[in-house]
């Protein structure tokens, strides 16, 4: 079980990321590679006890019209690698995801704001980080200029 | 000038109290060093050899007298009473403490400045024409769109970690000041068919690989601005290098794609955002458009100003040949003053300087005035009956040096003597170019003359596109420079060729000498240095610097 931030709360999640060679599919409670799921989208068929994760050098397009799950991962291989922020976006707004987006891999707390701007709402956190604290952070600035996934208005239309 | 508005000013309140929490944070251990360096950065906090050095933001180049009041005052409690201006239109604070970094912003952002997103792998400063809004050969301002860029890049959350840094740049005219072909993103306000829409280049740049960006899109109709813009980032933000930082800019990207299937991938991710929320209607044109009203300026005939002239100032006559440009008012100038003197690093300013430079613009030009990318200072609405008065004031102050787009206005990075990525020493290179060429005469002779001095590869001081290019390198731990010739930032953008094998310091100041001789031997009336170059060629060049090779 992973203490896991979800909904400015810490809770615990049975979901544990699978990676690897020998990945068993019938095991439940797993986050599966997009590589791995999309091989075996018709076996998951029925199932709710997965999800799926992506690398940040994975196109979430693959996904477009084949998502089955409700909690995608987003992985941050380091945490200035900034390309999850792109796929959670894309997700959220071309292919109008509604369940939950997780960041997994090397998330830390002066990052969620931003992660919670562009569709994130699960925060797996990097080993080392303090959960109790970060959920200090995850509010950011009370205004912002761009359009975003939470804020689909930009500022110049609300002045 | 842009005036901040409550959301503005919340936003750069919050920044300080939010970068305050993270650098105690970070000094009460609990965020490791690595982390912290790209947290600092994003605020212009760089630890350089000597000291940190503090980046502040100038947003394309505009400040007020107020807002100079107050760099001047910060020099003075919190640093050594001087600041740098940059390439990048931006101001620099060369000894500021770590500790004291949240304080500087504070005080910076009761006069609504900043140092956000001035370093760091983001969309960094949007720089333009200093001559905006002022100039003869506007088509229309650049600076609301500049603006509007501002708004757009600050604290975006998708591109806050790119592969690299972005620098995006806009002009409105029809000579460029704004060297857009040589940034991340260009954009440029042209005509077609009557309507003003923008041109947008992409993957232009200097650094290790010294690019002209390329034309993505011919014409962009305005509303699609933000929207197109996004597009661009969001496929660099994807598709750039991230293994190796010196392949991570967006140029080696454009290239590896080739720019027409670059352009073609932006207009796909573009399908999914065009006429989105981003789409820029009439009123927010409008609207940021109303931000750059225009001064009070009075009804004045155009005049000479002879008051000057008669009284037998040469050096007056000089200034106002070099210093001095026409305006789009009659009975207007536009005025610059380089801030470099022999003797101190280009771009230097003292705060006693600083306070001058306050009091002149607000008693010459509305109380504003802009940085330059060359480094130096415009007054950009100066009554042409009040030229006289202001040089004398700006002689009094050390500031009227008429050498302005002359040989010695080096442009020039902050070099080994302050920065910790630089190979060699670029400011005394700068000052024994200056001290060979002491005859003002002469200077004005040879004319239009660029020079450009860079520390390293990085090309702070865009070598890469000096008339005549000085690279500082490390032959085996000493400090040699590398010269080339023939570069250009303006309209006709070209880099600079490499002339042969470096020269160790003390011999700089012989070939540029030797290259500027052979130019006054083989140019043709009329001809300036560039114009000459690109007849005669770059052997003649080699030959003349290295004889031994002929």
């Amino acid at each position: 079980m992973a203490r896991i931030i979800k909904n400015d709360e810490i809770i615990e999640s049975n979901l544990a990321v699978a990676s690897g060679d020998d990945i068993d599919i019938s095991q439940d409670n797993q986050l599966l590679p997009l590589t791995v799921y999309l091989a075996y989208r018709e076996a998951l068929a029925g199932r709710n006890d997965y999800g799926v994760w992506l690398d940040s050098d994975e196109e979430v397009e693959l996904l477009d019209g084949k998502i089955d799950c409700n909690v995608i991962g987003l992985n941050f291989p380091a945490f200035n690698d900034g390309r999850a922020y792109s796929s959670a976006d894309i997700l959220r707004r071309k292919l109008g995801y509604e369940g939950e987006i997780r960041a997994i891999g090397d998330v830390r707390r002066d990052q969620l704001e931003q992660m919670i701007r562009c569709g994130f709402d699960a925060f797996d956190l990097a080993p080392g980080q303090n959960l109790e604290e970060a959920i200090a952070s995850l509010q950011g600035f009370s205004e912002n200029y761009q359009t975003t996934t939470d804020k689909p208005e930009p500022l110049f239309k609300r002045r | 000038m842009y005036t901040y508005d409550t959301y503005d000013q919340k936003m750069v309140d919050e920044r300080v109290v939010q970068y305050r929490d993270q650098t105690e944070r970070f000094l009460a251990g609990k965020i490791p060093a690595d982390e912290f360096q790209q947290l600092r950065l994003r605020n212009g906090l760089y630890v350089q050899r000597l000291a940190p050095m503090l980046r502040i933001a100038v947003p394309y180049g505009m400040l007020t007298a107020n807002q100079v009041r107050k760099v001047a005052h910060i020099t003075r409690h919190f640093d050594k009473g001087y600041a740098h201006f940059t390439t990048r239109q931006n101001i620099q604070l060369n000894w500021p403490l770590l500790e004291e970094v949240p304080d500087i912003l504070e005080e910076l952002a009761t006069v609504q400045m900043h140092a956000i997103q001035t370093s760091g792998s983001c969309i960094r400063n949007v720089t333009t024409d200093q001559y905006a809004g002022s100039a003869q050969d506007e088509i229309e301002d650049p600076r609301p769109w500049a603006e509007l860029l501002r708004q757009w890049s600050t604290f975006h959350p998708e591109f806050n970690w790119l592969p690299r840094k972005f620098k995006i740049a806009v002009t409105g005219a029809r000579e460029d000041r704004a060297a857009i072909q040589v940034h991340d993103i260009g954009i440029r306000i042209v005509e077609q068919d009557g309507e003003i829409g923008l041109q947008i280049l992409a993957g232009g740049g200097l650094g290790r690989t010294p690019v002209i960006g390329s034309v993505i899109k011919e014409f962009l109709p305005k509303k699609h601005l933000l929207s197109y813009v996004e597009a661009v980032l969001r496929v660099y933000n994807r598709y750039g290098r991230r293994d190796n930082k010196y392949k991570a800019r967006i140029k080696i990207l454009v290239r590896a794609m080739t720019p027409a299937v670059f352009a073609e991938k932006t207009d796909i991710e573009w399908a999914s955002l065009k006429d989105g929320p981003s789409t820029l209607s009439q009123e927010d044109i409008a609207r940021a458009e109303a931000c750059f009203t225009l001064p009070d300026y009075e009804t004045l005939p155009d005049e000479v100003p002879s008051d000057g002239l008669i009284a037998g100032e040469t050096a007056f006559k000089a200034w106002l040949t070099h210093n001095v440009q026409p305006h789009k008012v009659p009975g207007y100038a536009i005025v610059n003053f380089a801030i470099k003197s022999t003797g101190v690093a280009p771009g230097d300013v003292t705060d006693a300087q600083l306070e001058h430079i306050a009091e002149f613009a607000e008693k010459y030009s509305f109380s504003e005035l802009r940085v330059t990318h060359e480094q130096n200072i415009t007054l950009a609405d100066v009554r042409q009956k009040d030229l006289f008065p202001l040089w004398q004031a700006l002689v009094n102050a050390q500031l009227a040096s008429p050498n302005l787009g002359l040989l010695t206005d080096v442009i020039c990075c902050p070099g080994g003597d302050f920065c910790s990525l630089a190979n060699a020493k670029s400011i005394p290179v700068a000052e024994a170019i200056q001290r060979r060429f002491d005859d003002l005469d002469y200077l004005h002779d040879l004319g239009e003359f660029h020079v450009n001095i860079s520390g390293c590869m990085n090309a702070c001081g865009h070598h890469h596109v000096g008339n005549i290019g000085i690279l500082g390198v490390d032959k085996k731990g000493a400090e040699f420079y590398q010269v080339s010739v023939g570069g250009s930032a303006d309209s006709s953008a070209a880099l600079a060729q490499i002339l042969g094998p470096s020269f160790a310091r003390e011999h700089v100041p012989d070939v540029i000498e030797t290259i500027v001789n052979l130019y006054v031997d083989e140019r043709s009336e009329e001809e300036t240095f560039l114009d000459t170059f690109r007849r005669i060629g770059i052997q003649k060049f080699k030959d003349a610097v290295y004889p031994s090779n002929g």
